[in-house]
């Protein structure tokens, strides 16, 4: 994967060209190709500081690569091409952009000041301007898909970390995204509650929807993902179907990442 | 005591202390409505954040009473002669805003980065992560501090009585020397003080209260 493709591939909802990215002396993306088929289910793995949700923020523009650029449906991520030239997006731009993409994020990041059905209703009727009459029961719905319709005017602070994690989801789906990123998303949560939330991204896959999941749950991706990443050291090291990329990879450094990983996880269960 | 001069003096002294607390809410609404744009520039990139820097620096540096003297005296050469109570208002607005505008930046960088991005990501601009996301969670880290300054702003309106702005220390001033009872007037007045900057108080160590409990759910989620 380290030749990027020479012929462009239009198809792809999400593509990375060479990214590049560091922080001062630190590079934490070197030359990252990646693309994402509309309706494909792409689990990154890889361990801690391998740049994984570095490049998730890339894709959502809440990083700015160094080297290389992010396209999103053929468009630019974080520039547009005025008069011959690339210049920044405007603020307006860069909402519009993110209009379409949906994030989940490790901490949750619920507005504490509003109950789940507010935070669900937000979006839409401060972005989209939809009437409260209309997005109420697009946010009901939502909550119930979410198995969380009984906690709709809760506060965050009396929903568990699983409920939060839901109801974060719920929001962003609620923006009608085109693509759904995953950032760590039970990675906060404690072991029984990570469970809840997997089950509704298992969902959102079966229906179709295109994720980017940066995971630590080998299960997860091997069920659910239609490809996998693995990544080390800022670079994609190796990339296939799950079943071949966990049960053979190729790649000597995802050997030993699975081996430390299954060691982990077969010692958490032993009795 | 001579409470029968005192007793006299009280509707003036009432009048007067009526004068301090329109002083000191015109200057606080000016400090308050001033000291968000100040915030937020000061926060941004670029001139206007140099700028804002520069007037917060400069009105900390500055004392209150130079700022007095030279918005009631120094303008006048320009032809801009202003009554001794708007000087007043004006000056401690203009003072204040630079003291409330760092209150709001440090209630604003209060909240989570996270917070941010996740408005970011519904599609909100700017001005929209601001008001519906950032400032609603600054404001109960805000309220306290924005109290005590309050509290402080009705104390400081006594400095108005040296370019003779209408105002409760003024009269004091005037009536102490006028029976020669010092002591009678300045205690009676301080106390004045206090009973109108006591409800400011108790509302401030309750909004405190507050604003901890909600630290400590915080913590707890």
């Amino acid at each position: 994967m380290s030749d990027p493709p020479l012929v462009p591939r239009p198809e792809a909802l999400v593509r990375a060209v060479r990214v590049g990215k560091r922080f001062g002396e630190t590079e934490v993306l070197r030359d990252v190709d990646l693309s994402v088929q509309p309706g494909e289910v792409l689990a990154i793995i890889g361990p801690s500081g391998s740049g994984k949700t570095t490049l998730l923020r890339c894709i959502a523009h809440l990083e700015h690569p160094t080297s290389g650029h992010v396209e999103i449906a053929g468009e630019r991520v974080g520039a547009v091409l005025d008069r011959g030239h690339l210049r920044p997006m405007s603020d307006r731009e860069i909402a519009r952009l993110r209009q379409g993409i949906g994030m989940v994020f490790q901490r949750f990041n619920l507005f504490p000041h509003l109950t789940a059905i507010e935070n669900v209703m937000l979006g839409p009727v401060q972005v989209l301007r939809r009437h409260r009459s209309e997005a109420e029961p697009l946010a009901r719905e939502l909550l119930r898909k979410v198995g969380l319709a009984h906690k709709a005017d809760s506060y965050p602070e009396r929903l568990s970390g699983g409920q939060q994690q839901r109801v974060a989801i719920a929001r962003s789906l609620a923006m009608q995204p085109r693509l759904m990123l995953f950032d760590e998303a039970t990675s906060a949560l404690d072991p029984e509650l990570i469970g809840e939330v997997l089950a509704v991204m298992r969902d959102l896959a079966r229906d179709g929807m295109t994720m980017l999941v940066v995971t630590h749950e080998m299960g997860f991706a091997e069920d659910v993902a239609d490809r996998v990443v693995f990544m080390d050291h800022g670079r994609v090291v190796e990339e296939g179907p799950p079943r071949e990329l966990f049960r053979a990879p190729s790649h000597a450094r995802t050997q030993a990442f699975l081996r430390a990983v299954i060691d982990r996880q077969a010692m958490a269960e032993a009795p | 005591m001579s409470w029968n001069i005192l007793a006299d003096s009280m509707p003036q002294l009432l009048q007067a202390a009526l004068s301090t607390l329109q002083m000191t809410g015109l200057a606080f609404l000016i400090a308050a409505v001033l000291g968000l744009p100040l915030a937020l520039a000061r926060m941004g990139p670029g001139l206007p954040g140099v700028l804002a820097l520069g007037y917060i620096e400069t009105m900390r540096g500055v004392p209150q009473l130079a700022l007095l003297f030279l918005i009631y005296f120094g303008l006048v050469p320009l032809g801009i002669a202003l009554r001794a109570f708007d000087a007043a208002v004006i000056g401690l607005g203009l003072s204040g805003a630079a003291y409330l505008a760092e209150v709001y930046r440090a209630g604003v960088q209060g909240v989570e980065p996270g917070q941010i991005e996740a408005a970011q990501m519904i599609g909100m601009r700017r001005r929209a992560v601001l008001r519906h996301v950032v400032l609603p969670q600054a404001w109960p880290a805000v309220l306290p501090p924005m109290g005590n300054y309050l509290v402080a702003l009705l104390k400081d309106t006594s400095i108005a009585s040296i370019i003779s702005a209408p105002e409760l220390m003024l009269r004091a001033r005037d009536l102490s020397s006028e029976y020669f009872l010092p002591m009678d007037y300045y205690l009676l007045v301080g106390g004045m003080y206090l009973v109108m900057a006591w409800p400011l108080m108790q509302g401030t160590r309750m909004l405190e209260r507050r604003a901890a409990r909600g630290r400590l759910q915080g913590e707890v989620r």
